[in-house]
């Protein structure tokens, strides 16, 4: 691929997703471009970028920034956010919403559902405490593709295994030949929303708890202060912003400070 | 260094699971049967076992029921690994008293995965 070709799709996507390709990276174009090249029956990436040029199709453009913002997902990633997120957030959030007895949470790149469920899964292992409550988890993403399969909730063998225990598996799992299905007590409570984070959030309503886990890694410094701008428009004032064990909000934006003994875990400042 | 009983009639499984406990930092012991892996834990009684579950001599299973009443047995975490994938064999597994459940075919970060989720790594 010539650097001209590589800088026409780096500077697409930078403009539809705010993902930053660096030159480094030019591996992964050829990779994961190259499965849509063959299903548009062009032999390289390079015909494919061809193509696009001369074709300026909207569709293709759309393809090509889903084939690289997808990103691979598990259940209880990292798992100390979501024990986190039992153990602390949410009884603070059910003392603080006490009158209300109502929250939502947002996740804010939910990929191919796993996040999204594995709160949903936590929320109903507290059912006990949560009987009479309203909670509405909202998973967004930017790819189509894999909110589709968000939204069926069918894992293989091999997803389910990283990282569900084995207990929560045959409590919230259907098996369907070799397939894993959420059950729909456990789906019925996400709802997914096709959502660009460049775009202005105030659509979304506003949120109890937002985990944008994992996404700001892929921008560059000023998307990450745009992003974040949006995100404190959307987080309720006492509401929490989860973060990536790899991302930090220090030195790009001010108007969220971590919470003191909670890692990845900020506020609003006032 | 924790411990890990390999249990596997199958050798090249053994084999496998052995690189990938080691390559984890535990020290290894392997039994090719639920009897012989009774023996290893009555010698010395591991940290984790790995357990496959059809085998001769004495499956998985009825190894795991056995360990499980037997002074100190309640202690080991036990993962079946195992081509069983259907529901009502896990539940069977976790009524005897197994801690995860894998099923094959598995890979290192399956078994690192599930290591990290009953807290041995």
């Amino acid at each position: 691929m010539t650097p001209d070709e590589f800088n026409y799709i780096s500077t697409l996507l930078k403009n539809t997703s705010g993902l930053v390709l660096s030159n480094d990276k030019a591996y992964l174009l050829e990779s994961r471009l190259m499965p849509l090249a063959r299903s548009n029956d062009l032999t390289s990436v390079e015909d494919l970028v061809r193509k696009m040029r001369a074709t300026n199709d909207p569709k293709l453009a759309t393809s090509v920034m889903e084939a690289m913002t997808t990103n691979e997902s598990f259940f209880f990633r990292d798992q100390k956010p979501f024990d986190l997120f039992r153990t602390e957030l949410l009884p603070q959030l059910m003392l603080d919403r006490a009158v209300q007895k109502s929250f939502r949470i947002w996740s804010a790149a939910a990929s191919s559902g796993q996040e999204p469920y594995t709160l949903s899964i936590i929320l109903k292992e507290e059912a006990a405490k949560l009987a009479g409550w309203r909670y509405e988890i909202i998973g967004t993403d930017i790819s189509h593709d894999i909110l589709a399969k968000a939204r069926a909730g069918m894992y293989s063998q091999f997803e389910v295994q990283r990282g569900m225990p084995i207990q929560l598996l045959v409590k919230y799992f259907d098996k369907i030949d070799d397939q894993w299905q959420v059950k729909k007590e456990i789906r019925d409570h996400v709802i997914y929303k096709y959502f660009n984070l460049l775009e202005s959030m105030l659509s979304l309503g506003k949120f109890d708890i937002i985990f944008c886990r994992n996404v700001l890694i892929y921008f560059d410094p000023p998307t990450k202060t745009k992003v974040l701008s949006e995100i404190a428009r959307v987080l309720q004032p006492d509401g929490r912003l989860i973060l990536g064990g790899a991302e930090t909000v220090l030195g790009i934006s001010d108007r969220f400070a971590p919470v003191q003994g909670k890692r990845g875990v900020y506020q609003l400042t006032s | 260094m924790k411990s890990c009983l390999i249990v596997d009639d199958s050798k090249v499984i053994r084999m496998v699971a052995r690189k990938i406990m080691q390559e984890l930092s535990f020290e290894t012991i392997e039994a090719a049967d639920g009897q012989q892996a009774i023996d290893e834990c009555v010698k010395r009684m591991p940290e984790a076992v790995l357990l496959d579950w059809n085998m001769p001599v004495k499956n998985g299973i009825e190894f795991l029921r056995e360990l499980r009443g037997m002074p100190g047995g309640d202690a080991p975490v036990v993962i079946f690994c195992t081509t069983e994938n259907d529901i009502a064999h896990i539940h069977e597994a976790i009524e005897a008293g197994a801690n995860e459940y894998i099923m094959k075919p598995f890979d290192s970060e399956i078994i690192q995965a599930k290591f990290v989720q009953v807290g041995l790594l």
